[in-house]
């Protein structure tokens, strides 16, 4: 069977500089990936190539989603493809209710898959019972998008947008930055509950921390736009024991 | 690349057409085209007014005259020249259909409303508001009437009021915007041809939300339209205006005149939402709309709150206002313009502060899109003996693309060291970040960007009684689709 995934020789260029320099990486359903490596080292340049941010282009090399070829697709098409991602910087939304945001963005995704789009009551019934599982009080929902959220906050949020939206792959940004241990612990329940056979899983991330709670299956750095060494969740271990710097990358 | 596809969003945004153009063909009886006394006398006479009327007409169009056709021109709009002599003056649908019943309305009519979304029977049904339908200049329907006049509430076109309350009319007409008050407003003070008129008795809580809507119709006449409402003491009324047009290829001026008197302790809640003709991509066509409302918070403790979601017309002149004479009044102005292509707007808001304590509060939010140049111009006034008075201020505006402009020109004058007024503004894009998780989530850029558009509306939508608030997040997303940048 074909990877979920399959990123092969992938170079990107941000505003025309050259950050992604031939990533080859593949993931299977079911499977969790964690990415780490150095600031610089283009974590986040993947994340917002395969989301397909505007000037993040593709300049060689091919990604293949569930068959299809993912560069030539909208970032809304591939959101309603089942890609999914939780963002490092969540971005306010001023005057929209998180409810009515996240009921946009969820009935979007359903009218794609053809399935019947859910009236406001049946969409309040189903967040609520999610929510709860993120200790996010009906109030923190009804918000603003993001506005005055606390770091925190604004992970839980996005915890509970995958949640609704249940993603075939989730990328998960540097989900664990600015969170103290309680937050993380949270949102590291809300990932491993959404583990599953069907679900594949990538996460971006610069320390260890999150993998004592979310343990992946394969661990790989990147480092000046490649992934130099992949392995484990043991090679997260020893980075976190000797530092990025035992690779003796140019971009370490 | 991403150049091109902005551009060709613009572009989108620019071809996006008005989805409200059709004629009805209804027969009409036209005054001769052009301007003189005749054509006053024609229009008295086919009101049946009485003299007093005519003598007022005659008086505001010999004002008129002596003002030489010299047209304000302070505001931020440009546009060719009116030829006021070019123009017909009244029109009216030729056969007066009964009010009682909808079946006796020309079923033209009532296919035209429902093709706006505005079925009459379904209201009454559903929403319990009663219409009073002004279309082109004389009222074809009226309901509502026997559980309004329960209360004691008048609701009638202002023709109507004119033969049944003259001494009503008499006393309020002009009080607020006196005929000499500018050039729009003189003229229309010679040739209203129809509009609403409303009394709210003392003590009286308007039963339902009272709703007009007015539509041009005939080619190349110009809609004077005249609407008064009174609350009298301790009486509340919510008033719902909403407006849209068919499309036509010349201009056609509307400049209608609204005044509100509030007395002691009464509060007026006027809400509009405007969509007249635009004009095309290329700026050809669209209405012109100069218009001149004003509120007097007369009493003490009175209210008026106006609000208005403008996305219509190809030229919008309007500064609905607050005179706010009574102690402890409070005037309020929240207000969306949506521009887009051509279209030009200039529009903002009065505050007179005269009384005692008096408050007002502004919330201005306009997003340009296209080539489109919005300006929001607002004086807020403080008298000497306006001792305590306050005022708060927020113009927001929001650009979408690269060719529109948004100007704000506020103008405060204080002679009370007691007032404290405050100004706040803001200039923003929709950002690429916004735009780019939206879209992650599955949203089109288009329902993203009127996603994004409502929460910086907002403030002023949720002012809105609600079924009007549903419509007017539509027409958001109905004047920007694809204008994203």
């Amino acid at each position: 069977m074909a990877p979920m995934l399959e990123i092969k020789n992938l170079h990107a260029t941000v505003d025309g500089k050259e950050v992604l320099k031939g990533i080859n990486l593949a993931i299977n359903p079911g499977e969790v990936h964690a990415v780490m490596g150095p600031n610089g080292s283009g974590k986040s340049t993947l994340s917002y190539v395969l989301a397909g941010r505007n000037g993040y282009d593709v300049t060689q090399g091919s990604i293949i989603f569930n068959g299809a070829d993912l560069t030539a697709m909208e970032p809304e098409i591939r959101a309603r493809e089942g890609i999914f991602l939780a963002f490092q910087y969540p971005v306010e939304i001023p005057g929209v209710a998180g409810t009515t945001f996240l009921k946009t963005a969820y009935n979007a995704i359903r009218k794609h898959r053809g399935e019947k789009e859910l009236d406001a009551m049946q969409f309040l019934k189903l967040v609520r019972a999610k929510q709860a599982d993120l200790n996010m009080t009906d109030d923190m929902v009804r918000r603003p998008v993001n506005v005055g959220f606390s770091g925190g906050e604004k992970k839980r949020y996005e915890m509970l947008q995958m949640a609704m939206l249940e993603p075939a792959l989730a990328i998960l940004d540097e989900t664990d930055s600015g969170l103290d241990i309680d937050a993380l612990k949270t949102v590291a329940d809300g990932i491993n509950a959404l583990r599953s056979p069907d679900r594949a899983m990538l996460m971006i991330t610069h320390y260890q921390r999150l993998l004592d709670y979310v343990v992946p299956d394969f661990v790989h750095v990147l480092a000046g736009g490649k992934i130099v060494r992949s392995g484990d969740k043991s090679l997260a271990l020893d980075l976190e024991k000797e530092g990025y710097a035992v690779l003796g990358t140019e971009a370490a | 690349m991403a150049d091109v596809s902005e551009t060709e969003t613009i572009n989108q945004a620019t071809t996006e057409r008005y989805k409200y153009g059709f004629v009805t063909d209804i027969e009409s009886d036209t005054a001769p085209k052009g301007l003189d006394e005749s054509t006053i006398r024609f229009i008295s006479a086919k009101k049946d007014e009485p003299e007093w009327l005519l003598e007022w007409r005659l008086k505001a169009f010999r004002m008129w005259q002596a003002l030489d056709e010299e047209e304000p021109t302070w505001a931020k709009v440009s546009y060719p020249k009116i030829d006021f002599q070019d123009s017909y003056y009244y029109s009216a649908p030729k056969e007066k259909p009964l009010l009682e019943s909808l079946d006796d309305v020309d079923p033209k009519l009532l296919e035209t409303y429902t093709k706006l979304g505005i079925p009459l029977q379904e209201q009454k049904m559903l929403a319990g508001v009663a219409v009073d339908a002004v279309f082109d200049s004389v009222s074809v329907a009226t309901t509502f009437k026997e559980e309004l006049s329960k209360h004691g509430v008048i609701f009638c076109p202002i023709s109507e009021a004119v033969q049944k309350h003259p001494e009503l009319v008499k006393k309020y007409l002009g009080s607020v915007v006196p005929t000499a008050d500018n050039f729009y407003a003189t003229l229309n003070s010679a040739v209203f041809t129809d509009g609403s008129f409303v009394y709210i008795p003392e003590g009286v809580r308007c039963p339902m939300e009272l709703s007009t809507y007015f539509r041009i119709n005939a080619a190349e006449t110009g809609q004077f339209e005249r609407t008064l409402i009174i609350a009298d003491k301790g009486s509340y009324v919510s008033y719902l205006e909403g407006c849209t047009a068919p499309m036509r290829d010349e201009h056609q001026l509307h400049a209608a005149v609204v005044e509100l008197i509030a007395l002691d302790d009464a509060e007026i809640k006027y809400s509009t939402v405007q969509n007249w003709y635009p004009g095309d991509e290329n700026g050809k066509g669209g209405i012109y709309n100069f218009v001149t409302k004003r509120g007097a918070c007369r009493g003490k403790n009175s209210k008026i709150s106006w609000t208005q979601v403008e996305t219509g017309s190809a030229i919008t002149w309007k500064y609905p206002s607050c005179i706010l004479q009574g102690d402890n009044s409070v005037g309020e102005f929240y207000s969306i313009a949506i521009t887009n292509n051509y279209q030009q707007a200039d529009t903002g808001t009065k505050m007179i502060h005269m009384g005692k304590n008096t408050k007002s509060r502004i919330i201005s939010k306009g997003i340009s899109a296209g080539h489109a140049d919005s300006t929001y111009r607002g004086l807020v006034k403080v008298m000497p003996g306006a001792t305590g008075a306050r005022n708060f201020t927020q113009c927001d505006s929001l650009l979408i693309g690269d060719q529109c402009g948004a100007h704000t020109v506020p103008y405060i004058e204080v002679r009370n060291k007691t007032a404290q007024v405050e100004h706040e503004a803001t200039t923003s894009k929709i950002s690429d970040e916004q735009l780019l998780y939206c879209r992650q989530r599955g949203l089109s850029e288009e329902d993203a960007t009127t996603l994004i558009v409502n929460g910086f509306c907002r403030q002023v939508l949720q002012e809105l009684p609600m079924e009007f608030a549903v419509e007017a997040q539509k027409l958001v997303g109905i004047s920007l689709e694809g204008s994203v940048g």
